[in-house]
């Protein structure tokens, strides 16, 4: 089921309005009001792609109730999110890759049902910056759009991290929202390259379109970054609700054996391959089932690597990215990581025992939700390798192949 | 309206003042950041929880869902 990728024309404008034609542009409303678009958008029932999953329409709606509430009414701002921090996710580079004007037209069209005059677009690289010069010198946006190239960090893609970072700070969480206080102290729409992407189909064909694919209750397709022990790693789009095992199919992999499947990311979950064959890529089900969709990744753990090794470097790592602000995170994920590195490679029972009542005062402690993220990898790695945990503690490593390179940050 | 104590994590330094004035909702983690009870506060405590929002040295602690917090 391609949608996104079967619309994308590639980097060249004229192939993009030849078979586009240019977005249905309406006209910008006023700040604080909202263009008819907006409730195209609640009516196809999209939903943010970043990893939040949460509806658009709705943060459109804040930005509008925001700019009206304000003493002084000012146009609000639309921050593209493409920094796509999660370093197993290659989606929204590939996206902009393929598709660069539809997340344009998203923008831009977003910007003119809330009022917004201009659009930020926030990228690691790429070529997004020539594409937007190009429309603007054929004055093909109402509106300014600026393409900005902010850090490679984890953290930078969190949206008050990069609203901060936009705005001349460091690219880490301030704990402001952005929808009441963002870009130039505006209220500010941020959204994920691939929403508006979506956004700018819905203009175009329609919400009855957009819900003929998908769930009742997240509607539409998605992009998902499938990676680590499969045999044809790379991004793939499918409705919303595919299951898991399907995706791993279709990136080459017969059976996913014994292995373990890591949804969501980093700061998602691990799920034993029997269990996550036949879970729906679904953001709701897997919240319930202890896990995430966060920005669409499916990256496949083989039988023959050791689980705990693997998620003590990852634990290490986002240890790391933490931005050393709040107490709980700063100290506590690099003593998580202590922990699981005691487990993994000195089967150390003492350590299980810290690592058990410190993962519990993670969650709901930061200033943003990286501890949470991390927290719930670690849990779910400690349930879905418990035959690991035992070995481990007995002093035996059950993997056949000690190189741990499946699920490492390529680029950070 | 039930007002439950929140804090600002950013800001906490984790001087732990707020377990002192507080020590029925606040306790402190090993490394001496603030642990609070999420549910709402208690009539009885209500006082003592405005005492600690308004003496927290870093301006982190707040007491969420009180009417001005609504507004
Ligand atoms: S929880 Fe960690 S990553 Fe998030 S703002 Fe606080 S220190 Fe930064
Ligand atoms: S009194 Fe304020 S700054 Fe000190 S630990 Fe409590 S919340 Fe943090």
């Amino acid at each position: 089921m391609t949608r996104l990728l079967a619309a994308a024309t590639g980097p060249d404008l004229d192939a993009h309005l030849r078979v586009h034609g240019p977005g249905p542009l309406r006209g910008a409303v006023r700040p604080g009001q909202l263009g008819p678009l907006v409730e195209e958008v609640a009516a196809a029932g999209l939903r943010g792609r970043g990893g939040g999953w949460f509806p658009t329409s709705r943060k459109m709606a804040a930005v509008a109730d925001a700019v009206a509430g304000a003493v002084r009414s000012r146009a609000p701002v639309v921050v593209v999110n493409a920094m796509e921090g999660e370093p197993l996710s290659g989606k929204d580079a590939h996206l902009l890759d393929v598709a660069p004007h539809l997340v344009l037209d998203g923008a831009v069209l977003a910007a003119e049902a809330i009022g917004a005059r201009r659009v930020v677009a926030a990228v690691t690289g790429g070529t997004l910056h020539l594409r937007a010069a190009e429309r603007r010198a054929r004055g093909v946006d109402p509106v300014e759009v600026e393409v900005r190239a902010g850090p490679e960090r984890y953290l930078s893609g969190q949206e008050s991290a990069l609203v901060r970072w936009i705005n001349g700070g460091p690219a880490l969480p301030s704990g402001a929202v952005p929808y009441e206080k963002g870009v130039g102290g505006r209220p500010t729409l941020v959204a994920n390259a691939e929403t508006f992407a979506h956004l700018a189909l819905i203009a175009r064909r329609g919400a009855r379109w957009f819900r003929s694919a998908g769930s009742a209750s997240a509607p539409g397709t998605a992009l998902v970054t499938v990676g680590g022990d499969v045999p044809s790693p790379g991004v793939l789009e499918v409705a919303v609700g595919t299951p898991v095992g399907e995706v791993l199919h279709a990136a080459g992999v017969q059976a996913p054996g014994e292995g373990a499947v890591l949804l969501g990311g980093f700061g998602g979950a691990f799920l034993s391959a029997g269990d996550a064959a036949g879970i729906p890529l679904h953001p709701d089900v897997l919240r319930d089932a202890g896990a995430a969709l966060g920005p669409g990744i499916v990256s496949l753990l083989a039988a023959e690597r050791c689980g705990l090794a693997e998620t003590a470097r990852i634990a290490r790592w986002m240890a790391r990215q933490g931005a050393q602000q709040c107490g709980p995170c700063m100290f506590g994920l690099p003593a998580v990581a202590s922990d699981l590195e005691g487990l993994a490679y000195d089967g150390d029972a003492r350590a299980l025992e810290r690592l058990h009542r410190r993962l519990g005062l993670l969650p709901g402690r930061g200033g943003c939700a990286h501890p949470d993220g991390t927290a719930r990898l670690i849990a779910s790695a400690l349930a879905a390798f418990r035959t690991d945990v035992a070995a481990h503690l007995s002093g035996h490593c059950l993997a056949a192949v000690r190189s741990m390179t499946a699920l490492q940050p390529q680029n950070h | 309206m039930e007002a439950r104590l929140r804090i600002d994590r950013i800001a906490c330094d984790g001087a732990g003042l707020c377990a002192e004035l507080l020590p029925e909702l606040v306790r402190l983690d090993e490394w001496g950041y603030p642990i609070v009870d999420a549910r709402p506060v208690p009539e009885a405590l209500a006082g003592a929880a405005r005492d600690a929002v308004r003496l927290c040295p870093k301006l982190a602690l707040r007491l969420a869902g009180t009417v001005a917090d609504a507004a």
